[in-house]
């Protein structure tokens, strides 16, 4: 027996694309598999990792613990549109590449949204609010320091 | 790591959500997910249908009265805890919540459904038990209300009949003079407890309710207890046991340490009231 495919319309980053998946389809996997937006990267798929972390409607939320059939009628964005309309890097970007805030890569695309909403909502975070901004997002190269300093120094770019 | 197939329904009214339940013994609500899709996904749990109750309206609000707050299903734990007449009626709800996993989670996890999940190392049953809170649920046969204590009967197992769904959930305010703290120890902020407390105090009635350290939520009367004695008083009322994350002695301590510590911060806010 075929699994019965929905037939959905998703607007990531400002692009309305219309695409058919079965219902278990994760949202970070149709991100990636469906539309080839594969900065969105997948870590440990249960909700722990953060790696795989994109904007709904604004707000940070895991792509790996929502259904694509659970976003219809959302706006969703990636780490692919975090970049500044001439395409140079956003704050949060270019603040990753002055402090080193990244080696191997895997989780900076969760951290760059988590932290573009983050400061948002918190434009002048002190160092123990920018620290707890990326509590839920894993990094196993950094030791973290340098991404702290990163959420510093994008509120100053911001 | 891929969730077994299912069939998805997305109903547009109650009744039909309702409906769609009592057609499936095997079917499940989702609702935030937070605690469903990593069970999907690990295939501890298959269920042959998913009753997204997503769509459907009049679940998303926050009520605050003079006697407390109304919750309904489908409130995110972030827009309650960013709540300011929540915070002035039952300042325990926003207390706890700050503790609810990451922020991430908490946007899209839903408190009733955190309720109804059951987890006895979820800091949200905890607090409904403490403050005498219910859960409104609605089934085939009708409507009913779910006292805290009747609310769990197992670890992650509510009373909940199988075509029932959680509604809203009530959280009695704060009565005047009386106070509430919250604390827990995690490894990192936002993880899992390794233990959690949260403390009424009211007049002379000091209870306390606790997070990883039962199977399933217990609230201990420590009224007319010592100070001193505070911390051992609790200990005798629970259980800790062995886990992978710390041992039952090493979870009897933070008990001692946290009721002496949360204790002392209620009776502070009680006396600032």
């Amino acid at each position: 027996m075929s699994e019965t495919l929905h037939e959905l319309r998703l607007v990531v980053n400002g692009v309305t694309h219309d695409l058919r998946v079965p219902a278990r389809r994760l949202l970070s996997d149709a991100l990636r598999q469906d539309l080839g937006l594969t900065g969105t990267h997948v870590g440990c798929e249960h909700g722990v990792c953060g790696a795989c972390t994109v904007l709904l409607d604004g707000r940070p939320v895991r792509a790996c613990l929502l259904f694509a059939v659970s976003a219809v009628g959302c706006e969703v964005t990636t780490v692919e549109g975090l970049t500044n309309p001439d395409g140079s890097l956003g704050p949060v970007q270019q603040a990753f590449l002055e402090c080193h805030g990244l080696q191997c890569g895997f989780c900076t695309p969760g951290f760059l949204t988590t932290i573009t909403a983050g400061l948002r909502d918190n434009p002048a975070p002190t160092h123990e609010e920018a620290r707890e901004m990326v509590a839920g997002n894993l990094c196993r190269c950094t030791g973290y320091q340098n991404i702290v300093r990163a959420v510093e120094r994008a509120a100053e770019l911001s | 790591m891929k969730p077994a197939p299912f069939s998805y329904l997305r109903p547009t009214s109650l009744a039909e959500a309702v409906q769609a339940l009592s057609a499936d013994p095997d079917a499940k609500v989702l609702a935030g997910g937070q605690s469903l899709v990593p069970l999907l996904s690990m295939r501890l749990a298959a269920p042959s249908t998913i009753v997204d109750i997503n769509g459907l309206t009049g679940l998303s609000d926050i009520e605050v009265g003079d006697d407390g707050v109304r919750v309904g299903a489908l409130v995110r734990h972030a827009d309650l805890l960013a709540h300011d007449g929540v915070r002035r009626s039952q300042p325990l709800v926003p207390l706890a919540l700050a503790h609810v996993a990451h922020a991430t989670i908490r946007n899209r996890g839903t408190t009733v459904g955190s309720l109804v999940h059951a987890d006895a190392a979820a800091e949200m049953p905890a607090v409904l038990a403490l403050l005498g809170g219910s859960v409104e649920v609605v089934g085939s046969a009708g409507a009913r209300t779910i006292d805290a204590d009747d609310l769990v009967v197992g670890p992650l197992e509510t009373s909940l009949a199988h075509d029932e769904i959680a509604v809203s959930a009530w959280f009695p305010a704060l009565a005047p003079g009386a106070g509430v703290a919250f604390d827990e120890i995690a490894r990192r902020q936002g993880d899992y407890a390794l233990c959690g407390v949260a403390v009424l105090v009211e007049g002379d009635s000091v209870r306390a309710s606790y997070v990883s350290v039962s199977d399933v939520p217990v609230v201990v009367d420590l009224s007319g207890v010592a100070d001193d004695d505070l911390g051992d008083a609790a200990v005798a009322a629970l259980d800790p046991a062995d886990d992978i994350h710390a041992t039952a002695a090493y979870r009897a301590q933070l008990v001692r340490v946290l009721t002496r510590r949360v204790v002392a911060a209620a009776r502070e806010g009680a006396d600032r009231r």
